[in-house]
């Protein structure tokens, strides 16, 4: 009885989910100017840009392999600092460790900053340090340690509270029980967290230069306003081809740690 | 005597062939950190006054420019922003289906099929919706549009594999029923299939929403729509105070849209 009655309410409930949906995707298209006979319009040159990009310019690798190291420099130190950064600023935001009054503050700070997209903060440094290297790896240090410090807090209030119900009976002080009771069992799924930020760093860093923060980026826009197209797909091949062989890697060395 | 002694105190340590691994790893990865840090410029700061524009700057954001009644505010933009969001995350939402059934082991009957469908679904997810946005402005011209393009296409590559790896782990109970009891490939599709994975779908979607969202507000850095493109010309005019309001419209925003998506997808779960 009862499910014949709530059915009705249950099909308007759908059916005004999904008018709603309608009308937002319908408003969404008026306001971005989006049309389908300028979508077909330009498939054509589209088509033409990626005709002209088989095959990629080989010759141009060796011109693009320096910002290419430059590329993943960035994403390796950025993901060091912001992993050492990130360690003690975890601790402070753990729940079973920190009472609240010191937790929600770090808590707060790190959502904050994990809105701020990542070009964004290159953006920022650039104007500050100049471009270069630099502005790229304070960016993905501010960028890794939002993402790993999140990751981390989060398994450390998962952790076994035996050993340090333990420690806190035979009267081990604060920092005795960080480092015997939590480091110990959190050490595994750091390091794989550092490795996991490294990994989008890489394909963050790819970007970054589009700003001016060094690296591949820059590139990008330089070969398509020359209308370098085959240089252009030289770029993204190299890209893909490092993006995946360090995937692979990181994927590996995780399997082992964890 | 001596003998005895050797052979128990070595007994705790660790084998010789795992200290040599110990000791080979710890080398690379030195190297690697000596090499990384060698390519690397010593920092310094273009000029001290700047610093201080800067901090001035963003802790006294410009607020007359949240809304201005001849249009290019701070709201207008987040508008657009929001939109090419929408209308990204609901195009690729649509478009991934038939790749998620493709990449899905449980839908096909031979696996190199499923195996072909990860592999395409993981060659668009390489692609930096950066670089998609570039192609799609030199295809559509500069504007709104060619980021909901951007987005939507990227957006497929991450969709395609979670909704494939939602089918993957349906109970195939009901499947096995209607199939027993003579339905069509399409009606087990529509009337076991669809139903269990509609809510997984929605809250993926909504997930994907969540960093579309991200990706939006940086589009227009490169000219692809929403609130970046006042965002790079504040940037480079150095107008500090501007870049201050708009980084706050982002931060409110994406916090607003987390909170709310993030509610959506504890009640359909």
């Amino acid at each position: 009885m009862s499910t014949d009655n709530n059915r009705p309410i249950k099909r308007t409930k759908t059916g005004l989910t999904i008018l709603l949906l309608a009308l937002l995707c319908w408003g969404s298209a008026i306001r971005t100017d989006a049309s389908l006979t300028t979508l077909i319009n330009g498939l054509p040159q589209m088509g033409d840009l990626l005709i002209e990009m088989v095959p990629p310019d080989i010759q141009y690798f060796s011109d693009i392999i320096k910002p290419m190291l430059d590329t993943i420099r960035m994403a390796l130190i950025g993901a060091t600092l912001g992993a050492l950064l990130a360690f003690p600023c975890a601790l402070f935001s753990a729940n079973n460790l920190f009472p609240k009054f010191i937790t929600i503050p770090t808590r707060f700070v790190l959502n904050l900053l994990r809105t701020i997209p990542d070009l964004l903060l290159a953006a920022i440094f650039v104007a500050i340090f100049g471009i270069g290297l630099i502005p790229g790896i304070f960016a993905l240090t501010l960028f890794s340690f939002g993402i790993i410090a999140k990751l981390t807090y989060e398994s450390m209030e998962a952790i076994d509270n035996g050993p340090l119900e333990a420690m806190t009976a035979v009267g081990a002080n604060k920092t005795q029980w960080i480092t015997y009771g939590v480091i110990p069992q959190i050490a595994a799924p750091f390091a794989a967290y550092f490795l996991y930020s490294f990994e989008i760093n890489v394909r963050a860093a790819a970007i970054l230069g589009l700003v001016g923060a060094g690296g591949v980026g820059i590139m990008f826009d330089h070969t398509l306003k020359l209308l370098q197209y085959a240089q252009t797909s030289m770029l993204i091949l190299l890209t893909l081809i490092v993006v995946v062989l360090i995937d692979f890697i990181t994927t590996k060395v995780r399997e082992q740690l964890l | 005597m001596n003998m005895n002694i050797e052979t128990q105190t070595s007994l705790p340590t660790p084998p010789k062939k795992k200290r040599l691994k110990g000791i080979i790893i710890f080398a690379v990865v030195i190297a690697i950190y000596v090499w990384a840090f060698s390519g690397v410029p010593v920092a310094e700061i273009r000029d001290t006054a700047g610093i201080k524009s800067i901090f001035s700057g963003l802790f006294h954001p410009d607020w007359d420019y949240v809304y201005l009644p001849d249009g290019e505010d701070l709201l207008r933009g987040l508008l657009d922003t929001l939109s090419i969001a929408v209308l990204g995350t609901f195009i690729s939402a649509v478009l991934c289906i038939p790749f998620a059934f493709w990449a899905s082991n449980s839908m096909n009957r031979f696996r190199p099929v499923a195996g072909t469908g990860k592999f395409s679904l993981s060659f668009i997810r390489t692609f930096p919706e950066l670089v998609l946005a570039l192609l799609f402005i030199k295809a559509v011209g500069p504007g709104s549009f060619a980021g909901v393009l951007a987005l939507g296409i990227h957006s497929i590559g991450m969709l395609g594999k979670l909704y494939s790896e939602a089918i993957e782990t349906i109970d195939l109970g009901p499947t096995e029923a209607l199939t027993a009891s003579g339905a069509s490939r399409f009606q087990v599709l529509w009337f076991a299939v669809i139903p269990q994975v509609i809510p997984a779908f929605i809250s993926f979607a909504l997930y994907r929403f969540e960093i579309n969202i991200r990706a939006a507000s940086i589009l227009g850095m490169i000219g692809a729509g929403g609130i970046g493109t006042p965002l790079i010309f504040a940037l480079n005019a150095r107008d500090w105070d501007r870049v201050g309001i708009i980084l706050f419209g982002i931060i409110i925003m994406v916090t607003l849209i987390d909170s709310i998506s993030g509610a959506i997808r504890k009640r359909i779960v």
